[in-house]
């Protein structure tokens, strides 16, 4: 789960780093009192979007009087953000970041990830702050420092001052700096995060260690135990089919192409996609319903990707295992009784009693094409596009 | 031989008497899986499916001789569990449970370390479908009907696409030694290149089956491993050619972050090491059967 870019400074705030004075406004009125009520002579209106690259597309305004502050986040407000990480459809602005501008003198990078390799908590930083860290390990690899930390102990102050050393940090600050790498690394593994990203840290002319930007994602398997972060989901952020899907328990993500899926099994979902990408077409979605694939979940399915207006052919795609053939079957005609889908439906069943619940959809009076292998089903789908 | 499991290990069940532990040790039961017994902390004494039912890991171990264990524990107590099943001696735990917070996976491996090589418990999973030696013992959740007994091992990430690889080669009259879920999380407990390489110490083994996806390092680990130290045949198929990057694709782990996590750069790091890629996932069947008659193992 991502959150918003004041919502992550409100977190490392907490864990004692230092970031700008700012305020979230929902109005052009309440943004010129927020400039205000910061003082200074210069702010930057952010727009709080889920996604990085911001700043290029559009998203961050530098302004020099509260009634600029006011335009500028009169222009955003409502507006749909276009980043490179956003895709096409854009995300909607429904809240702005009013902040005090800092007096940079120096931008670092700093991230925090879980490394698979070491199932460690590795620290990344560059002295090129700013840039994605992508761009860093393609342009300025030998920038980049990494730090494995051991879980059980946690970061240790030398292991901080390094990093801090490591990115040329005057002798004077080290000690700031080590603080607030170490809060980074709190809030990390104190709540569960799975990315922290402080995209640029800075160093301002006045000797102050400060986040500018800040990434955080969330472990949604640990939300059972972190409410203060569920509560910080912002729905409007996400694909509403996406949205749709996730509050009934299912994995989807959306796709741009028009060949929807119902698919048993996240690596089932992976290759059959892939088969219909080789079969000349592209996926619409990525549907997981379960290892179960009980009539109950085919019916909200079927739902799910009727909404999707993008969609032209359907493709079922059902390995039973425990769950044989026959019971998947009716269940798919029991769904296909509840919703009418205008769109061509190919069906695969593979597993138990396969025959059988070929048989149950043979009889029923359900439109359909059927089909045997993975191959098969995708090449049919691409067919029945026309 | 198979590998990790076999016709007369002693096996528990952890979360016995709910709904989901209970259903599928029935189901291993019918198998043929030797299951001596259960763990329900506050439900010890009780009888269940015939068998006993224990407070500890460590208790049901003692009376026992239990070995080995499944996991069906709700997430929030699955890493409890699973570090008990780790101080009772239990050599092989099978975590089933889906949603474990990657946090606490770091720190059941971390705990795992406190015990020295010889009594260190094995972890394969968690969102795993499980271990099966066909003919012998099931130790996951798996249809066992679709398993041929056989020589072909096969370790994969997901489960159905397990169940489809098993079924694509009893189709071609070709069985299987082992099966092992390793499952779809970012932190497991057991890696690809810990499961090749005990198919590789396996006699009954002759070549691998890897069922991979986008996301993370040990597919690629695996791919060097066979490169150096395997004398036996290892085919691969890499799910997610057509995830697009950043996004989660169902499993926590399959998400492509870093380079070399991609489908594609996988592909070709595999093919790099000598691994015979199947080309797509309707063709992993025919791929090990071409691989077999290449070397002379059919």
């Amino acid at each position: 789960m991502d959150i918003h870019e004041y919502q992550a400074k409100k977190i490392l705030s907490d864990f004692g780093v230092k970031i700008p004075t700012g305020g979230i406004v929902y109005s052009p009125e309440n943004a010129e009192n927020k400039a205000r009520e910061i003082g200074g002579s210069k702010w930057v209106v952010k727009a709080q979007v889920h996604s990085g690259a911001r700043g290029k597309a559009g998203g961050i305004i530098i302004c020099n009087s509260p009634l600029e502050v006011a335009d500028a986040t009169d222009k955003l407000l409502g507006k749909k953000l276009i980043t490179n990480q956003t895709g096409p459809e854009g995300k909607i602005i429904n809240r702005i970041y009013i902040e005090e501008a800092t007096d940079i003198k120096h931008e670092l990078y700093l991230g925090l990830v879980f490394d698979r390799s070491s199932e460690s908590i590795m620290v990344v930083a560059s002295t090129e702050g700013g840039m994605s860290v992508e761009e860093i390990s393609k342009e300025k690899p030998e920038t980049i420092i990494r730090s494995k930390i051991e879980v059980a102990v946690g970061i240790q102050q030398f292991q901080a001052r390094e990093i801090a050393f490591g990115l040329g940090i005057e002798s004077k600050l080290i000690s700031r700096a080590a603080n607030t790498i170490i809060g980074c690394y709190k809030a990390f593994s104190e709540l569960d995060a799975t990315m922290v990203e402080v995209n640029p840290l800075v160093v301002s002319h006045q000797d102050e260690i400060l986040a500018l930007d800040c990434k955080m994602s969330f472990d949604n398997n640990a939300m059972f135990r972190r409410d203060e972060i569920a509560e910080l989901r912002d729905k409007t952020q996400e694909n509403s089919n996406e949205v749709y899907a996730s509050d009934r328990g299912m994995n989807y993500v959306s796709l741009d192409g028009n060949i929807g899926n119902i698919i048993n099994g996240a690596g089932l979902a992976m290759a059959s996609m892939d088969m219909i990408k080789l079969a000349g077409g592209e996926p619409a979605n990525f549907l997981d319903v379960g290892g179960g694939a009980t009539p109950e979940k085919i019916v909200k399915a079927f739902k799910l990707i009727s909404m999707d207006t993008k969609v032209k052919v359907i493709l079922v795609n059902i390995f039973a295992g425990i769950n044989r053939c026959d019971w998947v079957a009716e269940g798919i005609v029991q769904a296909l009784s509840k919703i009418e889908i205008k769109h061509p439906l190919v069906i695969r069943l593979a597993g138990t009693n396969v025959e059988k619940g070929n048989e149950i959809l043979k009889k029923s009076n359900i439109n359909y094409i059927e089909a045997s292998t993975l191959e098969d089903a995708a090449n049919k789908a691409v067919k029945a596009l026309g | 031989m198979s590998i990790i499991i076999h016709k007369n290990t002693k096996i528990l069940v952890q979360g016995f008497t709910g709904k989901i532990g209970s259903f599928h040790a029935e189901e291993m039961i019918k198998y043929g899986s030797n299951v001596v017994g259960g763990v329900t902390p506050g439900k010890g004494g009780m009888t269940h499916l015939n068998l006993p039912v224990f407070n500890t890991v460590k208790e049901a171990v003692d009376q026992t001789g239990a070995s080995t264990s499944i996991l069906f524990v709700p997430p929030a107590f699955a890493a409890d569990s699973a570090m008990e099943a780790a101080d009772a001696g239990i050599k092989t735990c099978v975590a089933i449970t889906d949603g474990i917070p990657s946090h606490d996976m770091v720190k059941i491996k971390r705990y795992m370390r406190r015990y020295p090589k010889d009594k260190k418990m094995g972890l394969v999973g968690p969102n795993c479908a499980g271990i099966i030696s066909p003919g012998k013992s099931m130790l996951g959740i798996m249809p066992g009907h679709i398993y041929k007994e056989g020589k072909i091992g096969i370790v994969s990430r997901s489960g159905t696409l397990g169940y489809e690889a098993a079924q694509q080669l009893k189709d071609l009259e070709i069985g299987v030694s082992t099966s092992v879920g390793i499952g779809g999380d970012p932190i497991n407990g057991s890696s690809f290149r810990d499961i090749i390489e005990k198919f590789e110490n396996d006699d009954e083994t002759i070549a691998v089956l890897m069922i991979g996806e986008i996301g993370g390092p040990q597919e690629v680990e695996a791919g060097q491993f066979a490169k150096e130290y395997m004398s036996k045949p290892v085919i691969a198929y890499i799910a997610g050619l057509t995830a697009p990057k950043g996004r989660v694709m169902g499993h926590a782990g399959a998400i492509v972050s870093a380079f070399g996590e991609s489908a594609i750069e996988k592909v070709e790091l595999l093919k790099e090491c000598g691994v015979t890629i199947s080309k797509n996932p309707s063709v992993m069947g025919e791929t090990v059967k071409k691989v077999l008659v290449e070397n002379n193992l059919n």
